[in-house]
């Protein structure tokens, strides 16, 4: 119990110092110099002031000292939380990640919440049931296989172009400002439900059809053969096999993380959802690198906390773990 | 002899995909197991001859598999001689946002006017290739890793388990966007391996997990004995045993790595110069093919990839019940 905590705990370490090394890589790697980019951006004619501003920028970049300083200099702005200021938005960057932080989450946490639950129960009661398995199957495998960016252009254009029952695009109607009054609540509800659709349906399909192969498995087991020929209800072997299939399920779920995050960016950028994937769109178009390397991090931040919940989740519902937590061995 | 059966604590043989994307099916409890024959063993030999007929008489018997390998036949085809067959080179352009007729099967594109159906017809060449390349990369990846931390066990196992950790929790669009941001020239190749490099984790964790319980058959023990090199008995041992299984995780592979390409070539962080399916809704986006209700230009590319998808998920479970004598429907 403790080495799982343990082991689990270092990977994120080592996740971590991956992932900000990478971050902060990439950029030095790459052909073109951040501070050239920048400078492009205004018209400089005489030589003598494009020097003098190239000498000052690199200075404000901090990018006139040795890579290993620089290195440190990206490691204490991280410890910090301090990313630098976001040309796009001529802010700091993590305000302009904390603004775009409660539409992601609005979106993601119900997406992945309500298609982990409803896919696994829906997935299981299709198992080996024929009328409603012909039914499931096919729709779970359409959602399935589905490319997000698809599923939410369909979903725009027949719900909300066409048939005009939800806005097609942003966060809630420009003229209502933001905050806690019932007139933004509704049109931010409204904006949020299309691109909400979008990501569950696509998770959904994948949880349904994950859950409905283990439980056939589970059901083809010698245990539940066994209960089935002790007399035990078709109700009480189903469940046995559905928590059994749980189990796997709960790993998918960590795995499936990266997959929805990035489903998550591309409908968001359909809809222009003003959330961290819409935030990313408009840094890469405006090559506003450090915002791009603060929503990176942010978002690998993100993850590695979603991981941690469900390692916690894993040990609440598999007795095995727990047991070895009492020094029992199971 | 090392007695190690199965992988203590939580982590379980976990053998799901990524959700949301596709996910791969348990594998047998019971592996069936063939027996390499040193020297054609005549018993042996009979023994395969009749396993191979057998997987042929169920392979043909399965509808799902049938329709599936049929659909992504069409799609082969259209990979290989779609822009030979193509009725207009893609630079041509005519009347902007024709609708759909037998002229155009697709419409043309607003305002280029270019021929949607041609422009598809190469696309699914693109998405193919990518696809192709991500599969055999993740799959080549994940095998080497799965096999090297199942045979050797010990610190390698530990080091190999913590590098598929942290390759899980990093978000692979995320990762991809912030290294392809910085290029301006971007290849298929560059793409594909990618995507393999990025995708491989679950692979390894099933792969590794059924090394471990075929470490410790008796045929593996004997070839141990016979001083075999350990190559030798992973590829000409365990392997076979797992052909069926490694097979199937192609086939997954190949379906979610075209649908990560979709969402990469979307964003317009795909191949420069190409125009694959994700580059289509992605300029479609763009040029607000919805708003000015162009829904040629977005809709038949997706559904085509929905179906390219679908039929390999279908394929994929076709072939498990073939494989796996338990799920065929009673």
């Amino acid at each position: 119990m403790r080495r799982y905590f343990f082991k689990k705990i270092v990977t994120y370490i080592v996740t971590f110092f991956v992932a900000t090394t990478i971050d902060w890589a990439i950029p030095h790697l790459m052909p073109g110099n951040p501070v050239e980019i920048y400078l492009g951006r205004f018209n400089i004619s005489s030589n003598t002031q494009y020097l003098a501003l190239q000498k000052t920028i690199s200075e404000a970049f901090g990018v006139n000292v040795p890579l290993w300083r620089q290195y440190l200099d990206f490691w204490n702005g991280v410890l910090h939380w301090n990313f630098g200021v976001s040309f796009y938005a001529t802010a700091p960057v993590t305000h302009v990640i904390a603004q775009a932080v409660p539409y992601t989450l609005a979106l993601l946490i119900p997406a992945i919440v309500l298609s982990y639950v409803l896919g696994n129960r829906i997935g299981a009661m299709a198992a080996r049931r024929k009328v409603l398995d012909n039914v499931v199957l096919p729709i779970g495998y359409l959602f399935q296989a589905a490319p997000f960016a698809w599923l939410a252009l369909a979903l725009s254009y027949f719900l909300a172009v066409r048939l005009r029952w939800f806005p097609p695009s942003l966060g809630s109607d420009p003229g209502i400002g933001v905050g806690w009054n019932w007139a933004f609540i509704w049109s931010a509800i409204r904006h949020w439900f299309l691109p909400f659709l979008s990501v569950f349906l696509v998770s959904f399909g994948g949880w349904a059809i994950g859950m409905r192969n283990l439980v056939i498995y589970e059901l083809e087991t010698d245990y539940a053969r066994y209960l089935r020929s002790l007399g035990a209800s078709q109700r009480l072997v189903r469940r046995y096999a559905y928590r059994n299939a749980v189990l796997p399920q709960l790993s998918g779920l960590a795995l499936a993380l990266g997959v929805v995050v990035g489903g998550n960016i591309v409908t968001e950028v359909v809809f222009q959802y003003p959330g961290l994937g819409h935030l990313i769109f408009l840094a890469i178009s405006d090559e506003d690198f450090f915002l791009l390397q603060g929503i990176f991090l942010f978002i690998i931040i993100g993850v590695l906390v979603a991981n941690f919940i469900i390692d916690i989740a894993y040990v609440l519902i598999d007795p095995r773990t727990r047991l070895s937590m009492t020094g029992a061995t199971a | 002899m090392s007695v190690n059966t199965e992988p203590t604590g939580p982590e379980v043989p976990v053998v799901a995909g990524p959700a949301g994307e596709a996910q791969a099916p348990a594998p047998p409890a019971e592996v069936g197991v063939v027996r390499p024959a040193p020297g054609g063993g005549s018993v042996a030999s009979v023994m395969q001859t009749r396993r191979r007929w057998e997987f042929i008489y169920f392979a043909v018997r399965n509808k799902k598999l049938m329709i599936g390998l049929g659909v992504e036949a069409v799609f082969v085809f259209i990979a290989i001689f779609g822009p030979a067959i193509a009725p207009y080179a893609s630079s041509k352009t005519f009347g902007p946002g024709l609708h759909p007729s037998l002229n155009h099967p697709f419409g043309t594109t607003y305002p280029f006017g270019q021929d949607v159906f041609s422009q598809w017809l190469g696309g699914v060449r693109d998405s193919y290739l990518v696809g192709v390349l991500g599969a055999v990369s993740a799959g080549v990846i994940g095998l080497a890793v799965g096999f090297a931390a199942g045979w050797r066990g010990g610190w390698l196992d530990e080091l190999l388990q913590l590098l598929t950790n942290v390759v899980v929790c990093l978000p692979q669009l995320v990762l991809l966007i912030v290294i392809t941001a910085y290029q301006t020239n971007r290849s298929a190749l560059f793409e594909g391996v990618f995507i393999g490099v990025t995708g491989w984790p679950w692979v390894a964790r099933a792969v590794r997990a059924q090394t471990f319980t075929l470490k410790a058959r008796d045929f593996v023990d004997l070839a141990r004995l016979s001083g075999r090199r350990a190559t030798s008995i992973v590829l000409k041992d365990i392997a076979p045993n797992m052909a069926s299984y490694i097979f199937l995780v192609f086939v997954l592979l190949f379906a979610s790595s075209m649908l990560v390409a979709v969402n990469f070539d979307f964003l317009g962080l795909g191949p420069t110069g190409t125009m694959s399916i994700g580059d289509m809704m992605n300029l479609a986006n763009q040029w607000s093919a919805l708003q000015l209700h162009v829904w040629w230009w977005f809709l038949p590319p997706g559904a085509a990839m929905t179906l390219m998808v679908v039929a390999l998920l279908i394929t994929n479970v076709g072939l498990d019940e073939v494989f796996n004598p338990k799920l065929r429907q009673q």
